[in-house]
């Protein structure tokens, strides 16, 4: 796979446990106590819309639906919150996926504001369609600092599937 | 050509189409989260995961309580002496009433035998250390380090050194998580100490408590404190909760709009007290039957259903 369908570089074929660890380290950096700030992003979505666009046949709406699971259980909310919106946007990813990688790095961000927008906003509508509290302006500044860290992202994630750029020209292939 | 109405057989087994599992993950989260909202019956769902998810969130938390324990240790002796002489200071003051608080009680029990009153219950509990703030930004908890292995169960009340904190909504085996008294909706019975007035306190969910269905008229003064009425089977009577700061009387309205600050420290980090659950109050009268019946249900989760 290449990093954008029109670079001509070849990635090497991602490993399964790295993906695990990077949505276990997502889940971590969600745990922590920085969480609370205002405009941090939702880590654990932000890493599963990038694995539903890169690997949409490992990451799919069933890793969405058991993390959002857990996610649910961490943050004390009612169980399928997270799960829902999580589902969608898995969804979507797979459905941007053949398309998205056409763009440079700026354009695939802003495909995906509006996926983890919807993200915010379909938990946000859960809970105030059952009477809980307002949760201020500063819950959806979140996926817009998501949106600003993708090209980021994209970088650290893909970082161990890059070859050297020059290759051994005595190599058979 | 017998093959030509087959279609022919697939070179990459894909499983069902993406709109199906779709469809049904949505029908399984939206079955989830009205069953937790309504039934309440995944609890025990929640405690599994919540034992693999909880010591992850505890070691999450370990930088930040190491930024505290350094900024602690770099406070200096001075501030440290400076905080024991304020203490002492304290202790001296509230010396002369708790060295006849004993002496006290038991004339106030010898008091009530005389009267045939029923004894005041005694407050027993046990101190958690609050672990962190539950990340949901909808809702005001706060989860604490005892949980099932402590014996606490759903229900219990939290006071800190001021006054009413919340109460326990979820127990988890390590950890309990507490709703705050500002959660919205969040109600705790109480009393006005000037007039001995009964009413119910709302949390508000920004912080403040609102006294609401009182008349426009009613005797409520700025400054007024409230504290537990104890017409639950939840709180002892007597635990300050909050203090009115701003009343509204509109002629328009048959009600009055009266806003409360509470007077613990309720959203700040440390410690609690979590009140060993009260024993169960006499059973209703006969005639009150019809609508008490459900009172034992509700004891446990008093905020409001909508």
């Amino acid at each position: 796979m290449q990093p954008t369908f029109t670079s001509s570089r070849i990635l090497l074929p991602v490993r399964p446990w790295f993906i695990y660890f990077s949505l276990f380290a997502a889940a971590v950096l969600n745990f922590l106590p920085t969480s609370h700030w205002p405009g941090i992003p939702d880590w654990v979505a932000l890493t599963l819309c990038f694995w539903g666009i890169r690997e949409p046949r490992r990451v799919g709406m069933g890793s969405a639906f058991f993390l959002g699971l857990l996610m649910d259980v961490a943050d004390g909310s009612i169980l399928g919150q997270h799960c829902f919106a999580y589902v969608l946007l898995a969804y979507g990813a797979s459905a941007l996926a053949r398309r998205i990688l056409w763009f440079p790095l700026l354009q695939q961000a802003l495909h995906v504001l509006p996926l983890l927008l919807a993200t915010q906003a379909i938990q946000a509508v859960m809970r105030l369609a059952v009477g809980a509290d307002w949760p201020g302006i500063g819950y959806f500044v979140s996926p817009l600092s998501a949106t600003l860290l993708w090209p980021l992202l994209t970088l650290v994630l893909l970082l161990p599937q890059y070859q050297p750029v020059e290759q051994n020209p005595d190599r058979p292939i | 050509m017998a093959g030509i109405d087959h279609a022919p057989p697939p070179f990459f087994k894909r499983g069902p189409a993406p709109l199906a599992l779709l469809t049904f993950y949505i029908a399984i989260s939206l079955a989830v989260f009205f069953v937790d909202l309504r039934m309440r019956s995944l609890d025990l769902l929640r405690q599994s995961l919540a034992l693999v998810v909880d010591p992850v969130q505890r070691a999450a938390q370990a930088p930040g309580s190491l930024v505290d324990l350094a900024a602690g240790y770099l406070q200096g002796l001075q501030a440290l002496q400076e905080e024991n002489r304020e203490l002492k200071h304290a202790k001296l003051n509230t010396a002369p009433d708790l060295q006849r608080l004993a002496q006290l009680e038991s004339e106030n029990e010898r008091l009530r035998k005389l009267l045939a009153v029923k004894e005041r219950e005694q407050a027993k509990g046990q101190v958690a250390q609050i672990l962190y703030t539950a990340r949901d930004p909808f809702s005001r908890k706060v989860i604490v380090d005892k949980g099932q292995q402590s014996q606490i169960i759903a229900g219990q009340p939290a006071i800190d050194e001021a006054g009413v904190v919340g109460q326990v909504t979820r127990v988890f085996p390590f950890s309990a998580e507490i709703t705050l008294i500002t959660d919205k909706d969040q109600a705790v019975p109480v009393q006005i100490v000037r007039n001995g007035q009964r009413s119910v306190v709302f949390g508000l969910g920004n912080g403040q408590l609102e006294l609401r269905y009182m008349p426009a008229n009613a005797d409520v003064q700025e400054g007024d404190l409230l504290v537990t009425s104890g017409l639950d089977s939840i709180y002892l009577p007597g635990f300050p909760v909050a203090k009115v700061v701003h009343i509204e009387r509109d002629s328009a309205y048959s009600f009055a709009r009266i806003f409360c600050a509470p007077i613990a420290a309720v959203e700040n980090f440390g410690e609690l007290m979590i009140l060993d659950p009260r024993q169960p109050l006499p059973p209703p009268p006969p005639e009150s039957k019809g609508r008490g019946n459900s009172g034992e249900v509700v004891n446990v989760r008093s905020k409001k259903k909508r």
